[in-house]
């Protein structure tokens, strides 16, 4: 029997059409919440929906869908692996911000020429959130500390340091605003013209995001390490009992975790501002964990729900135009997550319910059977 | 040749306005089809700080010229600067001119994105670094009324020991702090200033975290202040709380905030530095209308206007005259206050 939580985080596959009516039927479900909200404010959904369709529909909104997406995508990766260990790696976020200080610190001293920098700032990125997701990890199996608890903990000294690194070491000042030295022209990486009638050149890390996913699919599905971590994930008991080392996959898995997040702040630090500043996006970690579970955990799934988000997020300045609040983008990401949850669950106990009346069924006709050769 | 096309706009506007007619569907200085864009930083209209005086800089102008057309998009907490050119691009791409954009957040969008709409005009407060044939400055003298208010405070301060909390350790905010520990010194040599800062950039969030800023003023006041001068944005309320706590000042920022702050502590405000920019925002829209708008950094200080001390509750009635003095000994030039 499964559990909500095995549901929520989709550790139980759905077959066949009801894999299908379960997203449609969250769709559904977020469009008529939504509509009633506009409505409620005053505005007409219809002529809102339009509106959303028409920015989507310019090229330009494309690449920028795509570029802020990329972000989102990493960091959903970031947090599923957790996810489908029962681990919640809250930290995503400090993991990924101190990466990125200390990256765009070591980038930005320029100590090799070209492409080797790239390298370097890379590896240094995913070392540090390796490192940081670590301690939450090590913390957990040594003393037992929750890494929900740890994990919040170390955002906050992750924001402390990183603000003393930029004040202490990293920082360069212009004009108001403290930033670490930019990384070199020749350190960069470019973008591509990708998307045709527009010059916004989506972000080169969008192929790092796509080969991430599809790694993490062959990582959890394929190989013997991502079986030990589901099996991990569905029963701590049955794990130990199957001779896995619960101790050495919750750290491992955090390490991973940790790795990925490292990489989350590259499009913007590599292919955008090429520093770390007040401007930095922050709160990516978070965006990260309702895009998880929005894709249900899955690779396809996240991809989708990260290029929603990402369209949400960056439809706000067209609503406003339109004398929309910008929060009515909150209340549709917020409904859209809860919408998937509801949808699921309930596509999931009509599953159950339909199977158990099946096997009654089953169970009842070869009884019917015997009496009548009786 | 880019700033010959912008020469020959502003002698057309001039011509125009000089004629006293205003051709039907000119662009520029006609109130009725002109489209005023504002992008607020986080927070926006409705901030009871910095982004409400841009907004009733607005307001003051929509009432004055007619404007009819006026557009205000606000920023979302975390976003990128690529989120925050397109926010400048929208505006502009939808026909407004001028852009107003609010804080210096907007300073690397507005680099990218300015010299693709040269038509369009832009402004930025608070920042120096954006600069192009088609945008103008707009900056503060935070020093100078700082140095009122610190000369307020030495006046005021029974113990010879006043405070200054800063909301982030930016070169913008210590603007604020070396005007006052001026202004202090300038009056009592010998008083103590007490500085602290909560947080350190990148980490902006000591603008919005009024616990800590309570407890930084709390310590001081325990160690013997009795004037605490706040620049902290959001946070200032906590000040504003320890002041009530100890019976002591405070001095508010940014906006007459013995009006706007809790009518619980509005008591405890000896006086605020007023960092005008409704008067910028008003001024900029001004001189778009009359075809007087120049590129580049225009500074407001003491003299425009642009920055002063309040002075709602009366609690600094007996020595305004003394500031009164120190204010025009600033605007000639007698008394210098240093900005680093």
């Amino acid at each position: 029997m499964s559990t909500f939580l095995d549901r929520l985080l989709g550790r139980v596959k759905l077959g066949g059409w009801l894999a299908l009516v379960a997203p449609l039927l969250a769709v559904l479900f977020a469009v008529v919440i939504t509509s009633i909200v506009l409505l409620a404010t005053g505005k007409p959904p219809l002529e809102t929906f339009n509106a959303l369709a028409q920015y989507g529909a310019q090229p330009r909104t494309m690449a920028v869908i795509v570029n802020t997406g990329t972000e989102y995508y990493i960091s959903a990766l970031a947090v599923a692996i957790g996810f489908r260990m029962n681990l919640f790696n809250i930290g995503v976020d400090g993991q990924y911000r101190l990466a990125a200080v200390v990256a765009a610190g070591v980038g930005g001293a320029a100590l090799l020429p070209g492409v080797l920098n790239i390298i370097l700032i890379v590896v240094v990125a995913v070392v540090v959130g390796a490192l940081w997701a670590a301690i939450a990890g090590l913390l957990r199996v040594t003393r037992g500390v929750s890494e929900v608890i740890s994990t919040i903990m170390l955002n906050s000294i992750a924001t402390g340091i990183g603000s003393w690194l930029v004040t202490n070491y990293f920082g360069v000042l212009k004009g108001n605003e403290l930033a670490t030295k930019e990384i070199p022209q020749d350190s960069r990486v470019p973008g591509m013209a990708l998307i045709p009638g527009t010059q916004l050149q989506v972000t080169g890390f969008v192929v790092v995001a796509i080969i991430l996913g599809i790694a993490y699919y062959v990582l959890l599905n394929r190989t013997r390490f991502g079986f030990e971590l589901r099996a991990t994930g569905q029963s701590e008991s049955a794990a130990i009992a199957s001779g896995i080392s619960v101790k050495k996959m919750i750290v491992v898995t955090m390490v991973v975790s940790g790795v990925v997040a490292g990489l989350i702040g590259m499009p913007e630090l590599l292919g955008a501002s090429y520093k770390y500043s007040t401007n930095f996006p922050t709160g990516l970690g978070f965006t990260g964990i309702a895009i998880a579970l929005l894709g249900r955990n899955n690779a396809v799934g996240m991809a989708i729900g990260a290029l929603l988000w990402s369209f949400l997020d960056n439809s706000s300045d067209t609503l406003q135009l339109l004398d929309i609040s910008k929060e009515i983008v909150a209340i549709m990401q917020g409904v859209i997550v809860l919408s998937v949850i509801i949808a699921y669950e309930l596509v999931h106990r009509y599953r159950i319910v339909a199977e158990q009346r099946r096997v009654s069924r089953e169970l009842a006709t070869p009884q019917q059977a015997e009496g009548a050769a009786a | 040749m880019r700033s010959i096309a912008v020469l020959t706009a502003g002698v057309l506007v001039v011509a125009a306005a000089a004629c006293g007619g205003k051709p039907p569907g000119s662009s520029g200085s006609d109130a009725t089809s002109m489209r005023v864009g504002l992008a607020y930083d986080i927070g926006g209209r409705g901030d009871q700080s910095f982004n409400d005086a841009a907004a009733a800089g607005l307001d003051d102008a929509k009432r004055s010229f007619g404007l009819r057309t006026v557009k205000e998009l606000t920023a979302t907490p975390g976003e990128t600067d690529a989120q925050k050119a397109e926010r400048l691009r929208v505006l502009a791409e939808a026909g407004y001119s001028p852009i107003i954009a609010v804080g210096y957040a907007y300073s690397e969008p507005m680099k990218k994105v300015a010299p693709d709409f040269r038509d369009t005009r832009f402004a930025i407060v608070d920042d120096t670094m954006a600069r192009g044939p088609n945008i103008s400055n707009l900056l503060f003298a935070e020093e100078q009324g700082s140095f009122l208010v610190g000369a307020a405070a030495a006046l005021k301060s029974r113990t010879g020991h006043v405070g200054f909390v800063g909301g982030v350790e930016s070169p913008l905010v210590k603007k604020f702090q070396y005007g006052f520990t001026q202004g202090v010194k300038y009056i009592r040599p010998g008083y103590t200033v007490a500085v602290k800062y909560l947080t350190q950039p990148p980490d902006l969030t000591g603008f919005n975290d009024p616990a800590k800023a309570r407890l930084a003023a709390q310590g001081m006041y325990d160690a013997g202040a009795d004037v605490v001068y706040q620049a902290a944005g959001g946070s200032g309320a906590g000040v504003f709380e320890a002041a009530k706590e100890h019976q002591a000042w405070a001095i508010g920022v940014d906006s007459d905030q013995a009006m706007t702050a809790d009518p619980e502590v509005r008591g405890n405000i000896l006086t605020s530095m007023v960092k005008k920019v409704d008067v910028a925002v008003y001024d900029y829209l001004a001189n778009i209308m009359d075809g007087t708008v120049k590129a580049g950094p225009t500074v407001y200080d003491l003299r425009l206007g642009g920055v002063d001390y309040s002075t709602t509750g009366g609690h600094i009635r007996d020595i305004q005259p003394r500031l009164e003095e120190l204010k025009q000994e600033i605007i000639v030039g007698k008394i210098k206050v240093r900005a680093a």
